[in-house]
């Protein structure tokens, strides 16, 4: 485009001749226009919305807290617990740094599992949002990365021995399991090798991959929209004179002020807890974490951190006795597609996969894959079932505003059992908790995998034509 | 260029072949880089044989010695303890060490898993996730099983092992505890990670 052709910009005082120098070589005031002053986002917007943009901001706040800890800190085996402990000594101003970034992280997955809660609440996974779940899920997946990588740098007993269980994970997996697993670690053991390696991925592999999901999941926000509470189009009633949503209001400075209330709200909160108890009664920093590591002795009570315990439960609820009511959930799923679903191909495909499932469950002896390796499998399956959840949706609303009893009871049970799951999953096991975890186990995945059958059935409401305001 | 003169069909072609030559690199230059992950010359070399001292180990006492990284365990067992060894046959998954032959020198693929009854050697590393199972030696009830013999106990995920180091029935583990490749120089000395020959 020539330069000529670009309107000089207006209303900016003394900054106007800058801005469309600016403006005449790069993008400037279209993307301002596109993604904040002309970006119409619903007018009914509530509490639940405050999450995304409180996501971005932890997400700021762990880039820069973690910048500066590279600093000070040491990715040696040898070295590395002392580092820390020089950063919450000796460096000045060192303790807040770390502070800021442990408890960061615990508020990372406070914030996102709200804000996939919001998700789940109005059906902001419907269509045509899929792709900024799609995205969402797998920002949630580096999270994850991040969280377990970046637990393993203090090189405390639970760094060690979290780390040497979660990657002993992949040795369950049949055939090249054993080499995976040492590939993964670099050494036989969790080692020097393992910690230099997972400070890469924690520093620069997966911060770059999440940068680009999170451009991403925005950007196919921006093309579609965002949902809101009603879970009604905005774009169906436009303003015949601007064309804009009437039920629209622009991003900037409407959602910008009111996020910022939210800013000021959330780091109150954060405040407290950061410098009130930063480990958060062991919770967020574990107390076994303040003892280096020693590859000869297992802490007395293992467990991971809070954000990943509800699938470490689902892990340990796999045990022998569990295996034939999961071969049995299996057969009985595939019988309940052959017997409502209508396309062939569909359920011929359900059938192969249940006879293999069922086949390595509980076939001939020989073939039987351990339980262990279906914990694996479980826990696994719980992460990235979520990816499928836009099309396990069938209900014709999307908004729990407007569903039926049984998907508000669902979605209640589904809340429930991630909880319950997640408190477990911090406790030693006994026989009473294994029995729960498994019950629970079983609700979780019966909220994804019934789904399309319980929103069909179900009593909806109409949706009205316009948000409620 | 003019529109008819272009061949789309040599076009396909040409962008198929490119594709497929660039995958091909592009896989190929992943390779050196997925290499370098694995363990590095010197971690392979640090495996070498360690000697343990058994002469001051007292009849149901445990000495720890790392090998490879790995705690081995060193448990000189009294009669009562080898006693409920031979009692926990009916309970243990895998009494003759017959499921991963690997995690059993030939010549401890016995009852008691050891060359010399007395002495049980096993990398303590549970078989499950990889944590380091803890000893129980007393034979008391415990709140992980009423009958308690006295074996190992696993923290992270509750996985119990008899002195022989045999995993119990329906628990986490799939598998015993392995018996590293080891052999007797004398009656008091012990080399860890080097096979027992010509038995």
């Amino acid at each position: 485009m020539a330069i000529a052709e670009k309107q000089p910009v207006t209303g900016a005082g003394p900054f106007n001749g800058v801005l469309t120098w600016v403006d005449q070589r790069f993008p400037l005031m279209s993307l301002w226009r596109d993604h904040l002053a002309e970006y119409y986002a619903p007018k009914n917007f509530n509490f639940w919305y405050y999450f995304g943009s409180l996501a971005m901001l932890v997400l700021v706040l762990q880039i820069v807290t973690g910048i500066f800890l590279t600093m000070h800190y040491k990715p040696d085996a040898a070295q590395a617990f002392a580092s820390v402990e020089y950063i919450m000594r000796d460096v000045p101003g060192g303790w807040l740094i770390r502070y800021l970034h442990s408890t960061g992280a615990s508020f990372f997955f406070i914030v996102v599992y709200l804000h996939m809660f919001r998700g789940l609440l109005y059906g902001s996974y419907r269509k045509p949002r899929e792709l900024i779940w799609v995205f969402g899920m797998l920002i949630y997946l580096c999270l994850m990365a991040e969280g377990f990588f970046g637990y393993l740098l203090p090189w405390g007993q639970m760094s060690y021995w979290g780390a040497q269980v979660i990657v002993n994970l992949f040795d369950a997996i049949p055939w090249i399991g054993p080499t995976l697993a040492i590939w993964i670690r670099g050494d036989y053991v969790v080692a020097d090798a393992t910690l230099n390696r997972f400070f890469a991925f924690h520093v620069i592999a997966i911060p770059l991959l999440l940068l680009g999901l999170v451009a991403a999941h925005i950007m196919a926000l921006h093309e579609v929209g965002s949902n809101n509470p009603d879970g009604v189009e905005i774009k169906k009633v436009k303003d015949p004179r601007t064309g804009h949503p009437v039920d629209g209001i622009p991003f900037h400075p409407y959602y910008t002020v009111k996020d910022t209330l939210g800013v000021v709200a959330f780091l109150i909160l954060f405040s407290v807890i950061l410098f009130f108890m930063p480990e958060f009664g062991g919770y967020f920093l574990e107390y076994n974490n303040f003892i280096p590591a020693d590859p000869l002795k297992t802490p007395a009570h293992i467990a991971p951190v809070w954000y990943f315990t509800p699938y470490y439960s689902m892990l340990r609820a796999v045990t022998e006795d569990f295996m034939i009511f999961l071969a049995l959930g299996v057969a009985a799923y595939v019988v309940l597609i052959w017997r409502t679903l209508r396309d062939m191909r569909f359920k011929a495909a359900a059938a192969v996969v249940g006879v293999v499932l069922v086949f390595f469950m509980k076939g001939p002896e020989q073939f039987i894959l351990d339980p262990k390796v279906w914990g694996v499998v479980l826990m696994g399956a719980g992460t990235l079932i979520y990816f499928l959840l836009p099309w396990l949706d069938q209900s014709p609303v999307k908004s729990i505003r407007y569903k039926g009893p049984i998907a508000k009871i669902a979605l209640t049970l589904f809340v429930v059992s991630f909880v319950v799951l997640g408190y477990l999953g911090t406790l030693s096991v006994t026989e009473g908790r294994t029995l729960m975890a498994q019950v629970f186990t079983l609700v979780y995945f019966a909220f994804f995998l019934l789904m399309p059958w319980y929103t069909r059935m179900d009593r909806t409401r109409p949706e009205p034509e316009r948000v409620t305001g | 260029m003019a529109d008819k003169e272009l061949d789309q069909g040599k076009r396909r072609f040409l962008v198929a072949a490119t594709s497929v030559a660039g995958g091909i690199a592009g896989a190929a230059a992943a390779v050196p880089f997925v290499a370098s992950m694995l363990p590095s010359e010197r971690a392979k070399a640090a495996g070498a044989p360690v000697e343990a001292d058994i002469g001051n180990l007292a009849p149901g006492e445990m000495t720890r010695v790392e090998w490879r990284g790995k705690p081995v365990w060193i448990v000189r067992r009294t009669p009562e303890m080898l006693e409920t060894v031979k009692s926990s046959e009916t309970k243990v998954a895998d009494p003759r060490s017959e499921r991963n032959k690997e995690l059993t020198p030939e010549y401890a693929r016995n009852e008691l898993r050891s060359i010399k009854p007395e002495y049980l050697v096993v990398v303590g590393i549970c078989s499950h996730l990889g944590c380091s199972p803890v000893d129980k030696f007393k034979a008391q009830p415990e709140a992980f099983a009423s009958d308690w013999k006295g074996g190992f106990y696993c923290p992270c995920h509750g996985s119990l092992f008899d002195l022989a180091g045999r995993v119990y029935k329906n628990k986490p583990a799939p598998d015993n505890l392995e018996v590293p490749p080891h052999k007797y120089l004398s009656d008091t000395k012990l080399v860890i990670g080097e096979h027992t020959k010509g038995t």
